[in-house]
């Protein structure tokens, strides 16, 4: 025993015991605010999403006194900010589908060939340095990629395919798509390296080889993570915004081409949020009308992929 | 004796060899499509962008003349609004993470949490900007300033500290626990002493990498309304004088990078998208530094820890 420890510890034996108590009981209080302390910490992601809801219904019930829900959804014009006001937000939709149709029709199937090829195929060195390096093209700036798709991107079309607008939704498509790869292939990745070795050596003691064990065991085992990677992907390419607002112009156009040029929902918002709009006019109104579809889509994937995750998690 | 049908068989298995060849060469190319654009964007704005490269872009303010543009303005708004977003969501994403991984009793409150959390990491960024826009700038008075963006940045990271924070602690083993309540701690004490010092490693990473992605956010600040055209600073946070520390900065207008690049990027002339090539190679240079760092981090996380 240590002559300090030798000091301190007779004393401990004549501390009254109502003192002792009392300073047991300020340790209690004291864990119980710190307690509450962190709870309401924890409860400021849950006032995050109320006042995101509370945002945007209060501005778009306000939007929607002034112009009918009908409309809204039937219109085929958008130009809200024009004398003669159109509010059609199947203009903005249509961009907004068209887009996404692109990038998902480059992202899915790169992705998950890219995830295939990791997980079954690869060398353990090679997939140690792919997976970072993928993790750093999903962190690059979304500008960077706009930047990227209109002055590198859209010439290169421009070559291939004469009489290429400037802006189109094609080269940003087309980068949205790269930009979603890695999160496709990381989550795909993951849930095939969750299936268990024992089914593979099952496989392969069957005779077949890398490529059938991949597409017949591993991928149909790891349906479930799969198709949440693809939600995750489509929710990303819904809600991307900066490429949009840079490489496929701002004007609405109710088109399904990828070729012409269009704006998105996000897009338009950017667009009204770069001008100077008085608070409380109804084009200010419009980006809270056209976020709230927004959000109501992206909701709506992030639930279906919630209950993709549940419904067909496979337990081994 | 041969078998009548050894010759098929043998061409059955060299034609399935030859699947597995020709996959493995596939997954090679399409990994490689996302080397090569990341490889072009980067030579590409590296090219376009290295003569304006210079000491006096970071020192000069946005001009008319592309020539003596710089992002001194955007880099110091950049600096500040990331100190907002760091000081607001490192300490309520830590505990936020704290209580729902060590004191959230299982019940229907704790759910609703959980659910959310994973909820608000799919909400597009520009959702948060609106939300900005109609509470912290009107309905709070906040204005368009650098602690409005601030705000609505933590916001956003907070998904990603919350579960990497949770993620670090789960991995410390029970045991643990057990050892500092067997020697009379408190829970708090348990976490304060123990659990935090050991998961600071995998909350850095979290933070850093919650922060490469808020430097790089540009739709959430548009859509609050921050300018494009700012040729000063912030009024500066230390002074000479009493009280010597000041927070007039917070409620300042400010400009970021990635605000920055949009502005020049969406200019016709050449020589704005040299700039604008030139401040996003700094951009991209430190995303991928603090990125970087965290996957280093992580690495050298996973290699060192035995329990």
């Amino acid at each position: 025993m240590t002559a300090a420890a030798q000091a301190t510890a007779p004393s401990m034996a004549f501390v009254p015991t109502h003192t002792r108590l009392a300073s047991r009981r300020a340790r209690v209080i004291r864990e119980r605010i710190i307690e509450s302390v962190l709870f309401l910490a924890a409860l400021v992601s849950v006032f995050t999403t109320v006042g995101i809801v509370y945002v945007l219904v209060k501005e778009s019930v306000v939007f929607f006194q002034q112009v009918s829900i009908i409309d809204f959804l039937t219109d085929t014009q958008w130009t809200p900010l024009f004398d003669d006001a159109h509010f059609g937000i199947m203009v903005l939709l249509s961009g907004t589908l068209t887009s996404s149709l692109v990038a998902l029709a480059i992202a899915i199937p790169l992705g998950t060939v890219i995830a295939i090829y990791l997980s079954e195929f690869a060398p353990f060195k090679l997939r140690e340095v792919a997976k970072p390096f993928l993790e750093l093209l999903g962190g690059v700036p979304t500008i960077v990629y706009g930047y990227f798709a209109l002055l590198f991107v859209t010439p290169l079309l421009q070559a291939l395919i004469p009489g290429l607008p400037g802006f189109n939704l094609l080269s940003a498509g087309i980068v949205m798509g790269i930009m979603i790869i890695p999160y496709v292939s990381s989550i795909s990745e993951d849930a095939m390296r969750a299936v268990p070795m024992s089914l593979r050596e099952g496989s392969y003691a069957m005779g077949a080889t890398r490529y059938q064990t991949a597409t017949r065991v591993v991928v149909p085992a790891a349906v479930s993570g799969i198709a949440a990677a693809y939600i995750l992907g489509i929710s990303r390419a819904v809600g991307e915004t900066m490429i949009l607002a840079i490489a496929a112009g701002m004007q609405p156009n109710l088109t399904f081409n990828p070729l012409e040029p269009a704006a998105t929902i996000t897009a338009y918002i950017v667009q009204v949020a770069l001008g100077d709009l008085p608070h409380g006019s109804v084009g200010y109104q419009t980006i809270f009308a056209a976020g709230l579809t927004l959000m109501l889509f992206t909701l709506a994937f992030n639930i279906v992929g919630h209950m993709m995750r549940r419904r067909f998690r496979e337990v081994y | 004796m041969e078998h009548p049908n050894l010759a098929a068989i043998r061409n059955l298995i060299a034609r399935h060899k030859r699947w597995d060849a020709a996959f493995a060469v596939f997954g090679l190319l399409c990994l490689m499509i996302g080397v090569l654009t990341f490889v072009s964007l980067f030579t590409e704005m590296a090219v376009n962008g290295a003569a304006r490269l210079d000491w006096d872009f970071f020192t000069n303010y946005p001009s008319r003349r592309a020539s003596q543009a710089g992002i001194l303005s955007a880099w110091v708004g950049s600096t500040l609004v990331m100190l907002v977003t760091a000081v607001v969501a490192v300490p309520l994403g830590v505990a936020s993470a704290v209580y729902l991984e060590e004191y959230a009793p299982k019940n229907w409150m704790t759910d609703i949490i959980e659910i959310n959390i994973t909820n608000l990491a799919g909400v597009p960024s520009i959702v948060y900007g609106l939300l900005a826009l109609g509470l912290f700038v009107y309905q709070f008075g906040l204005g368009q300033s650098i602690l409005s963006a601030g705000l609505t940045l933590a916001l956003l990271i907070l998904p990603v500290v919350i579960v990497a924070t949770r993620e670090a602690m789960r991995s410390i083993p029970q045991h643990i626990r057990e050892g500092a309540y067997a020697l009379g701690a408190t829970q708090w004490q348990t976490v304060k002493d123990h659990l935090l010092p050991y998961s600071s490693p995998g909350i850095l990473t979290g933070v850093i990498i919650g922060m490469a992605r808020a430097i790089g956010e540009t739709a959430p600040i548009i859509t609050i309304g921050a300018l494009t055209f700012i040729a000063f600073l912030p009024p500066s946070p230390v002074s000479a004088d009493p009280p010597y520390l000041s927070f007039e900065w917070l409620m300042s207008p400010f400009t970021v990078m990635p605000i920055q690049m949009f502005n020049w990027t969406s200019r016709p002339e050449a020589a704005f998208q040299s700039n604008a090539a030139a401040a996003g190679f700094v951009l991209v240079f430190m995303t991928l530094a603090m990125n970087g760092l965290a996957i280093w981090l992580r690495y050298r996380l996973r290699k060192n820890i035995k329990w």
